[in-house]
């Protein structure tokens, strides 16, 4: 992998730089954000149910449950 | 510089203007709906009140940076107070207390492993240490040395690979044997400030100074995607759980939420009361909450799909400077300049 040393580049490197990347970044296949919107909601809604922070846990089950009080026997 | 130079100059900002307005018009043209309009039907999460389990003293200075090990059970810390501290959050003892050449600390990261932990800041470095030395003691490992700027984060691939940000703009892939420079990665116009690995560790997004977030092909060494729309520094980064889409924390005061797919914004998180800067994020395993850290001293609990904020951590006496979901989900560990890591559940 070539090694870039930015300090050394110029300012026309540089804008050069990012008309190369802005050339490739046109070239993407994009998705329609409603598919997206889909996938994401499809994604939550399958894991929601597991989620702790949103659920919440018993204190039984909760491994970091506060400590009880001491009991001097 | 020369007339000729100028008139060059001219030309190839004319040429990225031309690129950027194509960009956007293909971004639009893929825009059917946003994530709320979407998610109309789907009601917004019940509130969430989440209570402070443990709280990690031992740290005698501003707390910057955590990351939770995969266990799910310990986690690292450092703080300007020349310290690493990784702590067992369910006894909260302390399992090593490393001390650093260097106290400007800025960020600290765990080894999927458990093997290793790194950090770095002000020393324009980025240490590694190995936790599971022979002699039982914490030694550095390597000192990997090249940014000409300070270390924002770090993140392991593995044992034998991590990535690091820089104030010097620059992103690098480093091999940890060798110490040497694997990739460079350029093209931010401003400090990075943040990064993220994918849940495939092919990808990585990094958040910087020039209100960009950008997606890095790791192996290819080429930067993908720019996300733009934020009004200041991108100061935390994230992805979501399912690897497609990134979420970014703002000094404008907002969050926002980039598919990669659609290769746009989908949704922002923000409120005309939150006037501070997000220093930090976390999304909760399902991606159905976004927790952020604010300079106001609170964290904001944010319903991913409703933007709407469904709560609010407050428990630290100072700015929270990062957050961490752990990888079971089931707490989140907060850091603040008040020297204390909380757990929260």
């Amino acid at each position: 992998m070539p090694v870039i040393n930015v300090d050394d580049l110029t300012d026309k490197d540089k804008a050069l730089m990012e008309v190369t990347q802005l050339k490739r970044e046109v070239q993407l296949q994009r998705w329609m954000t409603s598919k997206c919107c889909e996938e994401i909601k499809d994604y939550i809604q399958a894991g929601v149910d597991e989620d702790t922070l949103v659920k919440g846990i018993s204190e039984d089950k909760n491994p970091f449950k506060e400590k009880g009080g001491c009991v001097i026997c | 510089m020369t007339t000729i130079a100028m008139g060059e100059m001219e030309q190839l900002r004319k040429e990225a203007d031309n690129l950027k307005d194509q960009i956007t018009a293909a971004r639009k043209a893929m825009q059917d709906t946003t994530l709320q309009e979407a998610a109309a039907s789907i009601n917004v999460v019940g509130r969430v009140q989440l209570k402070t389990r443990k709280t990690l003293r031992g740290h005698l200075a501003k707390i910057y940076a955590m990351h939770w090990s995969t266990d799910s059970k310990l986690c690292v810390s450092a703080s300007q107070d020349g310290k690493l501290i990784v702590w067992d959050s369910i006894t909260t003892n302390k399992v090593n207390a490393i001390p650093l050449k260097s106290s400007w600390v800025m960020t600290c990261a765990y080894a999927p492993s458990g093997n290793l932990v790194a950090c770095g800041g002000l020393d324009n470095m980025c240490s590694i240490y190995n936790l599971k030395g022979k002699d039982g003691n914490v030694k550095v490992m390597r000192e990997l040395a090249a940014h000409t700027g300070y270390l924002s984060c770090c993140r392991f691939l593995s044992d034998s690979e991590i990535i690091t940000s820089s104030g010097d703009c620059t992103c690098v892939l480093w091999d940890i044997e060798t110490g040497t420079q694997k990739t460079i990665f350029a093209g931010h116009q401003g400090d990075c400030m943040s990064l993220a690995v994918s849940p495939d560790f092919k990808f990585f997004i990094s958040g910087a100074c020039d209100f960009t977030a950008k997606l890095w092909d790791i192996r290819e060494g080429t930067c993908r995607q720019t996300f733009g729309g934020h009004e200041s520094d991108i100061n935390a980064i994230g992805f979501f759980p399912n690897g497609n889409a990134v979420i970014t924390g703002s000094d404008d005061a907002s969050c926002k939420l980039y598919d990669l797919r659609a290769d746009q914004e989908l949704i922002t998180y923000q409120d005309s009361s939150i006037m501070c800067g997000v220093t930090s994020l976390a999304p909760s395993l399902s991606g159905r909450l976004l927790l952020a850290g604010y300079d106001d001293f609170n964290v904001n609990i944010w319903d991913t799909l409703k933007a709407e904020r469904v709560g609010v951590l407050a428990g630290h006496d100072n700015r929270v400077s990062c957050i961490g979901v752990s990888s079971d989900g089931m707490a989140c560990c907060t850091g603040s300049w008040d020297s204390f890591l909380k757990i929260w559940n």
